[in-house]
């Protein structure tokens, strides 16, 4: 009698258990640092829609890349270029036919201290600043955009000796934001997001969009996510109206 | 640029490593040693939160003490501010300067600790004897102390050096990557890693790791040796 209750209880649980799985999973996603606030605020909606529960992990994308490439536990991976997301499926991690491009990333000049809103190419050329914050060109698409513009304008050589790299556009955006570096090209995703230090401190200007390759940032599902519904969930999700709405209130263009 | 298995690797961040870990030995010796001796004749129970404040860096994250700095660096701020008044013109921030303030403070305990428990063995009565016989503090301190722990003096340059070498954190966070004057080899291998040129990052990964290991079989030969001949 206390045997077919206990299996009972035991057989009820297991059900519960499961069901609840196959309702509401969660997925561990991988996201280009400049997208930290936004891809959060896309989460929460998300997850108050579906039921689903995200877990991002933030970091330069060639770190997270690297990583996704010796094994690490990723579902998705949300890139901070075409390149990375492409490459995860040409290694054989990423799943083909799952690759979209989820922003399109602007690149802006901002300063507490110089008058960049009027005379962005003014301040440059004079260069009177001790330093000018960029991400790293090496490893970040917005510091490589950032150094393609400077050269193309023919200012490269003035401000060479002055450029400070942060890794990624987010610690290029601490430089600037803790007043060490009083100038620098950042994310306008950075400057627009209310909770920012430096919201409505300061002026920015947006770089024409036509000076500079798109920044496209590519998303792709990983081998290890394929058959959780809480990535197709999101992936879709990511694309809706909602999303796309939330992504331009950040400073980003959608294609 | 040199070659190595055939594999391009700069040699300026090593320059510059062994630079910074030079001056930051140099300057936690001068400094370290009269804050160990104090430490170490001192009586008081205030005495633990010297100790504490000592071994901070030991636990706290170097992201911790970068941010720190990078605040309290800032060219505004008031720490340039009163150097500026001594004629100071530079930033600490994103500067060889500013690296080797802060592996001052990141390696402090590699230096004081080894140097105090060093002093912390030389017999009182020793001292006691010799200020009997007329020698000053610094006599005392030449003739006595410096040869009694020298054991001391060795372990806390080589960790102090091999300490700083390895520095990243705080580099990362003040530095700003500037050739030749922040880039040094644990930021240089990081970027090689970013940007997938794993050649490069393993040629200087498995350096730094010779290094460490020599540096680490010294400390434990430099111990034994006196060790044995002291106990």
């Amino acid at each position: 009698m206390k045997n077919t209750f206990l299996a009972g209880l035991f057989g009820t649980v297991v059900m519960l258990v499961s069901s609840g799985a196959a309702l509401a999973q969660t997925a561990t996603i991988a996201v280009a640092a400049n997208f930290t606030k936004t891809i959060e605020v896309i989460g929460d909606e998300f997850t108050k829609e579906t039921g689903h529960k995200l877990k991002f992990s933030f970091g330069p994308t060639g770190k997270l890349f690297a990583q996704i490439k010796n094994g690490a536990p990723f579902d998705a991976f949300f890139g901070a270029d075409e390149k990375r997301a492409l490459k995860t499926i040409e290694d054989g991690t990423g799943v083909n036919g799952t690759y979209f491009v989820y922003a399109q990333g602007q690149i802006a000049l901002y300063s507490d201290k110089y008058p960049v809103k009027e005379q962005p190419l003014e301040v440059l050329k004079k260069a009177e600043f001790r330093h000018i914050a960029m991400a790293n060109p090496r490893t970040a698409p917005y510091g490589e955009r950032a150094q393609a513009y400077v050269k193309k304008m023919g200012l490269y050589d003035g401000l060479k000796s002055k450029i400070v790299n942060g890794e990624s556009i987010a610690h290029a955006f601490q430089y600037v934001a803790t007043g060490n570096a009083p100038i620098g090209f950042i994310a306008l995703s950075q400057i627009v997001d209310p909770q920012s230090p430096i919201y409505k401190k300061g002026e920015y200007w947006v770089v024409p969009q036509a000076d500079y390759a798109p920044i496209k940032q590519g998303a792709v599902v990983l081998k290890r996510g394929q058959d959780n519904t809480a990535v197709k969930a999101f992936m879709e999700f990511v694309q809706s109206p909602k999303a796309i709405e939330i992504i331009q209130s950040y400073g980003y263009s959608t294609p | 640029m040199i070659e190595i298995f055939g594999v391009e690797v700069s040699l300026d961040p090593i320059w510059l490593t062994l630079e910074v870990a030079a001056w930051t030995t140099f300057i936690l010796l001068l400094l370290g040693t009269p804050l160990a001796w104090w430490m170490a004749r001192m009586q008081h129970s205030s005495k633990i939160v010297l100790e504490a404040l000592v071994a901070l860096p030991l636990v706290l994250p170097p992201t911790v003490l970068g941010f720190y700095l990078l605040i309290i660096f800032n060219p505004n701020g008031y720490v340039t501010e009163f150097l500026r008044f001594f004629g100071f013109e530079g930033q600490l921030t994103f500067s060889k300067t500013g690296l080797i303030v802060g592996s001052v403070f990141y390696s402090l305990p590699f230096a004081v600790q080894p140097l105090m428990h060093a002093f912390e063995a030389v017999p009182q009565k020793l001292l006691d004897a010799a200020a009997t016989m007329r020698a000053n503090v610094l006599d005392r301190f030449f003739t006595i102390v410096l040869p009694l722990s020298q054991r001391g003096f060795l372990v806390a340059a080589t960790l102090t050096f091999a300490h700083t070498v390895g520095e990243f954190g705080v580099v990362l966070m003040l530095g700003g990557n500037i050739p030749g004057e922040t880039r040094m080899v644990s930021i240089d291998i990081f970027d090689h890693v970013e940007s997938l040129e794993y050649d490069q990052a393993h040629v200087l990964s498995a350096m730094m790791l010779i290094f460490s290991l020599i540096v680490l079989m010294l400390v434990y030969g430099i111990n034994r040796r006196f060790g044995v001949k002291v106990g």
